[in-house]
């Protein structure tokens, strides 16, 4: 039986390779994906937190649909925005679309 | 749970429902309406925010709360409302000539206006994390789409692509601390954290660590959503990228959001205790001031001066978190009202002074003599920045002074210093402009621009609203002071 330090390991995990794929991928869609995996290491937490230390169990679960359907819509802007930069600069290196600096 | 016991209260969101309303006929009118007709849609926005403004005067002092406790209709968030609406109302006025000179009226831009303040609104009338949560990220998806708006302009899109990713980037930090200190205290809910936060968590064992690996991750998440250094790197290139009138909106509205929510946060929900987050605040405090002015001095771009500057200020009013007593609350509310109407003014004027073609340039030495050619732009322009410097009688001295002294007054003369030696760096990039505009000659002819009439509003009550709340400013106080939770 799997104890809340599980899930929370496997939590901050996932967001440390969240974070790690963030910084260092130069795709633009690439670093989307990353986002997505630190969304989901959050919902594991909020789920495990709801499922061993809310009585109620409501919150943690009713904000993890919140963030799900929040992710969702950042993602539909976020590859609209990219398609944008797909046809600026005939791809998405994010290294590339760097006009302004300082 | 029984669905019956909640108390819903609908009366506490009006203001926000009649936003939502008009976003959405906005929408439709968009998909619906011949070109020819549209020109009628900003004053649709308008009319919405004048009514949502309306509601939340009414509701002023009735301190209704619904939603089982989940948002608030308090002084605080009704005076945070008043910031809000009339940011956006001023940004719906800078925005009709603008839109009309780039060729592209439409109402999705009015709408997502709107929908990005029901957002704010909602971030201040909220006394939940999760409503916290879902106002933030209704701001920001809003503002990525407006900030990538003029969708042939490569500066544009990578304005809207680093504002994108980098905001979710610090979105995720959020919620991350957010799953904590619901980790700790099994509810997100400020009032119960506020009673359950002097005692140990739910969570024997690691509850210090959650509580604080929370608060952390909180700062880092609204650090980047009010621009303090370190977190601040997204906001000079949003402003330069975003066509001018959001970025104008950015500086006001969501920066003011942020900081409702973070006041919200910290200073009620965590004051038993604040001797552990003090030190945090001062460090941003300190940083934000310093490598915002300091930056600002080599900027040649007007709109990414006003950038830094902004930094700048919200390294000012975080000085209020780290005294955090009642009258640097209430300076905080009184900075956000001057600081929305100098900074709309100043992009007013940046908005009057540009062009399609030189959308996106601003450039200082375009200014060179424009002062004397345009004497009215001209004078307004030097109130704005000496509101900004923070010299008397303009609104901006009142501002500053009001949160120096409270900080003084809670004895962190050390932080008052700094930020005085910092508002005197901040005079020499602000009066250059003044400079630039009165004293250089033009490089080449420059003509007198025609004002239309919907930005010379904007410039004419901004510049009288700041000049009398520099000379009044006992009557706007005393509200901030009865608007503090």
């Amino acid at each position: 039986m799997p104890s809340l330090y599980h899930y929370l390991s496997l939590s901050a995990l996932l967001f440390c390779i969240g974070i790690f794929g963030a910084l260092t991928r130069r795709n633009a869609i690439g670093i989307l994906m990353a986002i997505e995996l630190l969304f989901n290491a959050v919902n594991i937490n909020f789920v495990a937190f709801a499922r061993f230390i809310d009585p109620q169990a409501i919150v943690g679960q009713v904000f993890t649909i919140f963030v799900i359907t929040i992710a969702a819509a950042e993602a539909a802007v976020g590859l609209a925005i990219i398609i944008l930069i797909y046809r600026q600069h005939k791809g998405v290196d994010v290294d590339k679309v760097n006009i302004m600096k300082w | 749970m029984d669905l019956s016991l909640i108390d819903i209260n609908w009366q506490v969101i009006t203001p926000q429902i009649i936003l939502a309303v008009f976003g959405f006929v906005l929408l439709l009118l968009e998909a619906f309406l011949p070109k020819d007709k549209k020109g009628i849609l900003p004053h649709l926005a308008w009319i919405g925010i004048a009514l949502s403004f309306f509601f939340s005067v009414n509701l002023f002092g009735s301190g209704f709360s619904g939603f089982n406790g989940m948002a608030l209709a308090d002084n605080f968030a009704l005076f945070f409302s008043f910031i809000f609406l009339i940011s956006s109302f001023l940004v719906v006025l800078l925005s009709i000539s603008f839109l009309k000179r780039e060729e592209q009226v439409r109402g999705d831009y009015y709408a997502l206006l709107l929908f990005a303040t029901l957002g704010m609104m909602l971030m201040a009338s909220s006394f939940d994390l999760i409503v916290i949560f879902l106002g933030l990220e209704i701001v920001s998806v809003s503002l990525y789409i407006l900030s990538g708006f003029r969708k042939k302009d490569p500066k544009s899109n990578e304005a809207s692509m680093k504002f994108f990713l980098m905001g979710s980037f610090a979105t995720s930090f959020l919620i991350f601390g957010i799953a904590l200190i619901y980790g700790n205290f099994g509810t997100t809910n400020l009032e119960k954290i506020l009673f359950l936060a002097p005692f140990s968590g739910v969570f024997a064992g690691a509850s210090e660590f959650l509580l604080y690996a929370g608060i952390g991750f909180l700062i880092v998440g609204f650090g980047f959503k009010i621009a303090s250094v370190p977190f601040h790197m997204w906001m000079p290139d949003v402003f330069e990228g975003a066509p001018t009138p959001i970025a104008g909106f950015i500086s006001a509205g969501p920066k003011a959001a942020g900081f409702a929510a973070l006041l919200r946060i910290f200073l009620l929900a965590f004051s038993s205790i604040k001797p552990d987050w003090t030190l945090i605040f001062w460090i941003l405090a300190v940083l934000s001031m310093t490598t915002g002015n300091l930056l600002a001095l080599w900027q040649t771009n007007l709109k990414r001066l006003l950038a830094y500057s902004s930094i700048a200020h919200g390294g000012y009013i975080l000085i209020a978190f780290v005294s955090g007593s009642n009258s640097a609350i209430s300076g905080v509310l009184f900075y956000l009202s001057a600081y929305i109407l100098m900074n709309l003014g100043a992009f007013a004027v940046i908005i009057s002074m540009g062009s399609k073609e030189k959308e996106g340039t601003d450039l200082y030495k375009e200014y060179a003599g424009a002062g004397l050619k345009n004497p009215f732009l001209g004078v307004f322009m030097a109130i704005f920045m000496l509101s900004l410097a923070g010299f008397p009688p303009t609104a901006g001295f009142f501002a500053k002074f009001y949160i120096f002294s409270s900080a003084i007054k809670s004895g962190y003369l050390g932080l008052v210093i700094i930020a005085v030696i910092n508002s005197l760096i901040s005079v020499y990039y602000y009066l250059r402009v003044i400079v630039y505009m009165f004293m250089r000659p033009s490089a080449e002819e420059v003509k007198p621009v025609s004002i239309p009439f919907s930005l010379g509003l904007v410039i004419l009550l901004t510049g009288i609203g700041i000049l009398a709340l520099g000379i009044l400013p006992q009557e706007l106080l005393n509200l901030a002071y009865n608007s503090i939770f």
